[in-house]
């Protein structure tokens, strides 16, 4: 199992390195230099002073120069005012070396954010908190709804229930968040007006009005999908040997359901679970860009918009983190629940 | 001057005048659909349940919209009419006495056409992008699934990277208006439009290798009409100027089917390694058939049902897709009719004017739900069996 685990860490670093190399690429194509460039001069330049600016502020090195030094394995140099010949500070709002020195991702360093004007830890890691705090709350809705939604569907095949309530996941597996946004802020905020169509002010302090609503439009998307697999599932072992066995020896039904089913039914709706946090991060991105929360997903369409580079780098590393650590979760979790499966 | 309103009933009526294209055809395929559906095989069970017949009707309603788009909608739908800006629904056009059915949106433009036009623009994409990720997907998945060992280990290690990054990243990376003065997307669409045309020339060379009379014939066919929309595609240089693309709907083509195509790869390849147990595939390797014959024409037409209901699923995802991409205003052009585009700019107006967001939520949601629907009872049929 240790040796499984390990294996899989080196994949995943391996696949780390390789992604961050491809988002780095796709960051430093000439256009995207050009309008970061563009953006933070402010003035009608010339061709000649924008190419001075990219070389001026080490744009310019070379490429894989560059990754080293954001990875940290090479030296990140001073950079030389040519008029004073002094080490000079390309942003006022965050520290460059003044001596050759490793700082890079590996020692904790994530560069400095061009748009927000500070460093990228400052911004980076309280948006994840505050993005943290949003997804714990649609994990907490949207887990049990999904769960109850999928047992009592799965639990009599092709019921009356079981009908209304798969059609009723299907539907919202086909609603994506900037579908059920929009209508939910019409009934809620517009026609009702019981709920806030901004969660501008959430980050001040959460409310019941300022925050439901983006709440539950990012838990409507994943429910239908959860509550389907834990149907398939439910359904699976209410075909077993040993729970008609527990009905011929005279349990009732709701003891065998909820003491013999359930324990079994729910392993792989587990695992969905965790292949979901893909998911729920672009829906994430829309959500708080749809309710104005200043979270993760907002941090990243703001950085990509702009063409931050060491920020939109950050926010890749934590994305794609995310996706690998909760595959990881998933797998080992599912060896120990489920003990007919061992690694080998 | 006073704008004149029409009832919410008469709007009700009109609107569904106005489909009377999609009505007919809709009953007559239907109807035609109904009576045969014994001799209609997979698709003729679907009028077995109810869920089947919604999600096939749903489809097709869609389908007709986007065929008879210019019939249906009264509008242009990049017409600007000053006077109807922000109007409400069942306004009357002063000049035309035509009625906005749905009101007019911030820019004066007729909500109900650009509804009816936005339909073009999804059921030309989606479906289209699938059809080149099932591509990608199957004839990569069938080797790494049938021969295993570096192969696939490599071809896995690639797709999980895909897979790894979040799809919203993604296309911020690959669909910014600047990547189109980089050769990227053009080496991504030449790499990508390629497979189609060794899917196709390979499934007839292990076909017909022995009998040259159709093989030329077909392998001709292929590379002729293959290679003159690859050309109109990916060069932009069709003799005859009929296959043409705008740079920017390549882009997005090309972004959709890079990031569908992973997920295509992991189904193929997990069937194929289900499959080539079997004892007709042992069957075939005894005979002495080459790999590729027993992968194209073994495994993967017994693999077709899953790949089916996969294939229902993913047109849908890719309409969701599709509206991610218009709701971050990334790639089609921003006065562009189809849905995510204006569902962008309506929900940006929702605090004063909720009208012209209806209409395309509830298009984009009512698609997806019948595919999703097709879906489900394409799975429940085949299941049967």
């Amino acid at each position: 199992m240790l040796s499984f685990i390990l294996r899989r860490l080196g994949t995943m670093a391996l696949t780390m390195l390789c992604l961050t190399l491809v988002v780095f690429f796709l960051i430093n194509l000439n256009p995207n230099l050009k309008k970061l460039a563009i953006s933070q001069t402010e003035m009608h330049t010339s061709a000649e002073q924008l190419e001075d600016w990219l070389v001026n502020h080490g744009y310019r090195q070379n490429f894989f120069v560059r990754y080293g030094q954001w990875l940290g394995v090479l030296p990140k140099q001073p950079i030389i005012d040519p008029a004073t010949g002094k080490p000079a500070q390309r942003f006022s709002f965050c520290n460059d070396p003044v001596e050759p020195k490793f700082s890079g991702v590996l020692q904790g360093d994530f560069g400095c954010s061009t748009k927000f004007k500070t460093t990228v830890a400052a911004k980076l890691f309280p948006a994840l908190g505050a993005t943290g705090l949003l997804m714990f709350w649609v994990l907490a809705v949207m887990v049990p709804i999904s769960l109850l939604i999928g047992i009592l569907a799965g639990m009599r095949e092709g019921s009356r229930t079981d009908r209304t309530l798969s059609v009723a996941s299907i539907a919202s597996t086909a609603t994506p968040e900037y579908v059920s946004g929009v209508i939910f802020t019409v009934i809620f905020a517009s026609w009702l007006g019981w709920l806030n169509g901004s969660a501008a002010s959430a980050s001040q302090g959460l409310t019941f009005y300022n925050f439901t609503l983006p709440v539950m439009t990012l838990a409507i998307y994943g429910t239908g999908y959860i509550a389907r697999m834990t149907r398939a599932s439910m359904v699976e072992v209410m075909t077993q040997q040993y729970i008609r066995t527990a009905r011929l020896k005279g349990l009732s039904f709701g003891s065998v359901v909820v003491k013999h089913a359930l324990r079994n039914a729910l392993i792989a709706p587990f695992t969905v679970i965790m292949l979901q946090f893909p998911w729920l991060l672009t829906g994430v991105v829309i959500v708080e860009v749809m309710f104005r929360y200043q979270g993760f997903g907002y941090t990243l369409v703001e950085a990509a918009g702009n063409n931050d580079i060491d920020l939109l780098l950050g926010c890749s590393l934590v994305s794609v983190f995310i996706v690998l650590i909760t595959q990881l979760i998933s797998d080992v979790g599912y060896a120990f629940l489920n003990p007919r499966i061992r690694v080998q | 001057m006073q704008t004149e309103f029409i009832s919410a009933f008469d709007v009700v009526l009109g609107v569904l005048e106005r489909f009377w294209p999609v009505w007919i055809a809709l009953v007559l395929v239907m109807g035609v659909s109904f009576a045969y559906k014994k001799k209609l095989a997979l698709y003729g069970q679907l009028f077995d349940s109810g869920v089947g017949i919604a999600g096939v009707g749903i489809c097709l309603f869609w389908l007709f919209t986007a065929i008879f788009a210019s019939t249906i909608s009264p509008f242009d739908p990049l017409a600007q009419v000053s006077i109807m800006k922000d109007t409400l629904p069942g306004a009357i056009e002063p000049t035309s006495k035509l009625v906005y059915y749905f009101g007019g949106d911030k820019l004066a433009r007729d909500v109900f056409s650009r509804m009816v036009y936005g339909s073009q623009i999804v059921l030309i994409i989606a479906p289209a992008a699938t059809g080149f990720a099932l591509m990608v997907g199957i004839t990569l998945g069938l080797p790494a699934g049938y021969y295993g060992g570096k192969i696939d280990t490599l071809l896995s290690f690639l797709a999980n990277l895909v897979l790894a990054f979040p799809v919203i990243l993604l296309f911020y990376l690959l669909v910014t208006p600047g990547i189109m003065d980089t050769p990227i997307p053009y080496a991504m669409a030449g790499l990508f439009f390629l497979f189609p045309i060794i899917f196709f020339s390979v499934l007839f060379w292990t076909r017909f290798k022995n009998r040259p009379d159709r093989l030329y014939i077909l392998l001709g066919i292929t590379l002729v009409v293959g290679g003159w929309i690859y050309a109109g595609l990916v060069f932009d240089a069709d003799p005859l100027k009929i296959v043409h693309i705008d740079p920017n709907q390549l882009n997005i083509f090309v972004a959709v089917v890079f990031a569908s195509s992973p997920g295509v790869f992991r189904i193929v390849r997990g069937l194929t390694m289900d499959i080539k147990t079997r004892d007709y595939v042992a069957a075939a390797q005894t005979r002495g058939e080459s790999p590729w014959y027993i992968m194209l024409w073994e495994i993967l037409p017994n693999a077709r049902g899953p790949l089916i209901v996969d294939a229902c699923l993913r047109i849908g995802y890719t309409t969701i897709l599709l509206g991610t991409l218009g709701y971050f205003g990334l790639g089609l052009a921003p006065e562009s009719p189809d849905w995510g585009t204006a569902i962008k700019d309506a929900s940006r107006l929702l605090r004063s004017f909720i009208h012209p967001a209806l209409p395309p939520t509830i298009a984009l949601m009512s698609f997806v739900l019948g595919l999703n629907l097709l879906a489900d009872s394409l799975r429940e049929q085949s299941m049967k069996d």
